[in-house]
């Protein structure tokens, strides 16, 4: 009994321990990525890319001395873990800012957490439309389908001579959906009448139906705003059934996976992104260097995206005075960002504000030009 | 076109007919759908990939190696969970629940040890050949698996109804009890019936594997979807109507694309589903009093 004092004052000492736990010279960042489930074809380079940016910025000495900890989590691809996450990451774990989630899909039901609590959230991957009409607390670095589609379409007419389209789409997800939208209001800019459009859904494997009626409406060339998995089985059935036309696809179509899988069938299917790995920028050339060195395959167009993400919150932070209190640092931090500009892995990259939604404040997209890609003897080349 | 519709749908709906087919036939005799079967499909399929290309079998040895290896994850699960339940004498929701389970842990445990990236076999292996019949397009594989899938049905009808072993099957499918009265060793061929009904899923998975980009730990899941509504359109437990059953929805699922829109092929399949339900609950095959396997 006489050891109860004692105890009561350990106690004391350790919540007092506990509550001080973000000590001096740690920046606590929220990364959230999709790391298993599907969509963890994208979300681990995103990861990766991270990974290698917080060891070269904490190598150099960190934020004015500050180390960068990303506390990570896995959001699996599911909205419901996205959503569970953001609330740990900002209520118990207490961070800054969150990295993160993957898919568009997530973020829609995870961003209004974070801007509730006026907490930067912050996409590297997420490139449907709407996004940042969440809030003024929603960011993201992945330029917007609606921004690379026209690009890309323009350089494939060019290319190919267009003057009539077919397009398949997923029309159960939220990403395929909106890049079918995005494309569908390009077509019409550009006048190029699409002569039949075929769906399919999460799941599907056979799309042999799909593509014959695409084949019998003769296009010049089918859209696919699709996946890379189900947008290789795609291209396979599509030769199969003697259909020579080439694809153009969206975001899901960055992925070597594409060319790894669909082997031949994917020759001359064209796509934008806003990487190129042949882009022969030192701060590219770096990264691919370094991410080969620690990670031993080759990074992609999302370890790009995160790797940059990384130093735009380290040029933001060097503006940023941390005082200590979390919800000051929090909004002092969210005022930097949007005038952060850097020369990354990616190229140049600057935010753009959002056009209020319903009278509401948006958030910061990316500014950025993309790269258009077609396939050539099982390589994504630069269309020119 | 219509010709290469009706190709495609033939081709997609045996796919889903020799998916049902192990399906159903656990339903009949063991009379309990067993949702994990979706999984053993997918553990079938990973079995041969990994065969072929970690082990560099040859085709031919690593099928049927896929194929046994399909059936004793069926027999475990049977010796795990069902016969438990069994002994318990649970009522039909239970096995239904420990068998989405024991597919949530077959499904995990593969996305840990494979990743969670859709696979394929090694292209190379085969030199996709398609069959041309004037405009028509046959992939080989496709027919293949066609033939296959009503050579295997046609097979379980002859074992059902004309050998000593698919006599005590029925028997059993009646009454397990008067079966055993009648000194039938039913728990012996519950067993049977889960190894051959899972070795038959596990060949689905490594067909649909051969022929499209998709073997993937999350492969079982939209399968079992269509496999309930197969066996459902031909007959919960009958053998004949899940084939049946399977190509009918593969029809149904093709021919919606073609005349209507794609958007609203599952509309229309589903829909015939329950308006199957209405009109004949029973199903295609299905004999409304008694239970057939």
């Amino acid at each position: 009994m006489r050891l109860r004092p004692l105890t009561a004052l350990l106690t004391l000492l350790s919540a007092l321990i506990i509550s001080m736990a973000s000590p001096a010279g740690e920046i606590r960042i929220g990364l959230t990525e999709a790391l298993t489930g599907p969509a963890s074809q994208y979300g681990t380079p995103i990861h990766n890319g991270f990974i290698l940016a917080q060891e070269e910025i904490n190598a150099k000495g960190g934020i004015s001395g500050n180390k960068i900890v990303l506390i990570e989590e896995d959001e699996r691809g599911k909205k419901e873990e996205a959503i569970n996450v953001y609330k740990k990451l900002i209520f118990q774990d207490k961070v800054l800012m969150i990295f993160g989630p993957t898919l568009s899909n997530s973020m829609f039901a995870a961003g209004p957490v974070a801007n509730a609590a006026h907490v930067v959230a912050f996409g590297t991957s997420n490139t449907a439309s709407g996004i940042t009409d969440i809030g003024p607390y929603v960011f993201r670095s992945s330029p917007m389908e609606a921004d690379v589609v026209p690009v890309t379409l323009k350089a494939a007419i060019k290319h190919l001579n267009i003057h009539k389209v077919g397009i398949i789409y997923g029309n159960d997800d939220a990403f395929t959906k909106s890049g079918y939208d995005v494309f569908k209001q390009a077509l019409e800019d550009q006048h190029i009448p699409v002569v039949d459009t075929e769906t399919y859904s999460k799941g599907d494997v056979d799309f042999k139906a799909q593509l014959t009626k695409l084949k019998a409406a003769d296009p010049d060339v089918i859209i696919c705003p699709c996946l890379s998995e189900e947008g290789s089985n795609i291209l396979l059935q599509a030769r199969a059934l003697g259909i020579k036309l080439s694809f153009i696809g969206g975001n899901g179509f960055n992925s070597p996976k594409l060319v790894e899988i669909a082997k031949t069938a994917a020759e001359g299917t064209i796509v934008g992104s806003p990487w190129f790995d042949g882009n022969p920028s030192v701060q590219n050339q770096h990264f691919i260097a370094a991410y080969r060195k620690k990670f031993g395959t080759d990074p992609n167009q999302f370890s790009a995206q995160g790797y940059d993400a990384l130093f735009i919150l380290a040029e933001a932070l060097k503006k940023v005075k941390l005082m200590g209190n979390l919800e000051q640092d929090r909004q002092a931090l969210r005022d930097a960002l949007p005038d952060v500009q850097i020369d990354g892995a990616t190229g140049k990259f600057a935010f753009r504000p959002a056009p209020p939604h319903n009278g509401k404040p948006g958030g910061y997209d990316a500014n950025q030009t993309p790269f258009v890609y077609i396939v050539k003897n099982g390589k994504f080349v630069l269309l020119k | 076109m219509l010709a290469q519709q009706i190709v495609n749908a033939i081709s997609l709906g045996s796919v889903y007919a020799l998916f049902a087919l192990g399906f159903t036939l656990v339903f009949g005799i063991l009379g309990v759908i067993n949702l994990s079967h979706g999984g053993i499909f997918m553990l079938g399929a990973y079995a041969a990939l990994l065969l072929i290309s970690k082990f560099f079998l040859p085709f031919w040895i690593a099928i049927p190696v896929a194929m046994i290896f399909s059936g004793l994850v069926g027999l475990l699960i049977d010796v795990l969970i069902l016969r438990r339940l069994r002994q318990r004498q649970a009522s039909h929701l239970m096995p239904m629940i420990a068998t989405i389970g024991a597919a949530i842990l077959m499904t995990s445990l593969a996305q840990g040890l494979f990743g969670s990236e859709a696979r394929r076999f090694p292209l190379e292996m085969f030199n996709d050949e398609n069959l041309k019949l004037g405009n028509i397009t046959i992939p080989l594989l496709q027919a293949g698996i066609t033939t296959l899938s009503i050579l295997l049905m046609l097979l379980m009808v002859w074992v059902l109804k004309r050998t000593r072993l698919g006599q005590a099957l029925r028997a059993i499918a009646e009454s397990p009890r008067a079966a055993a009265l009648l000194g039938i060793p039913v728990e012996r061929l519950f067993y049977l019936t889960s190894f051959i009904a899972a070795a038959l899923g596990g060949t689905a998975g490594i067909l649909i594997g051969l022929s499209f980009n998709a073997i993937s730990p999350f492969m079982g899941q939209p399968m079992l979807h269509k496999g309930i509504a197969a066996i459902i359109l031909g007959g919960l437990g009958d053998v004949r109507g899940a084939v049946l059953g399977g190509l009918f929805l593969g029809v149904a699922e093709v021919f919606a694309i073609t005349f209507l829109s794609s958007e609203y092929r599952d509309a229309l399949s589903f829909g015939l589903l329950f308006l199957m339900l209405l009109w004949r609950p029973q199903g295609l095959f299905g004999a409304s009093a008694t239970r057939s396997a």
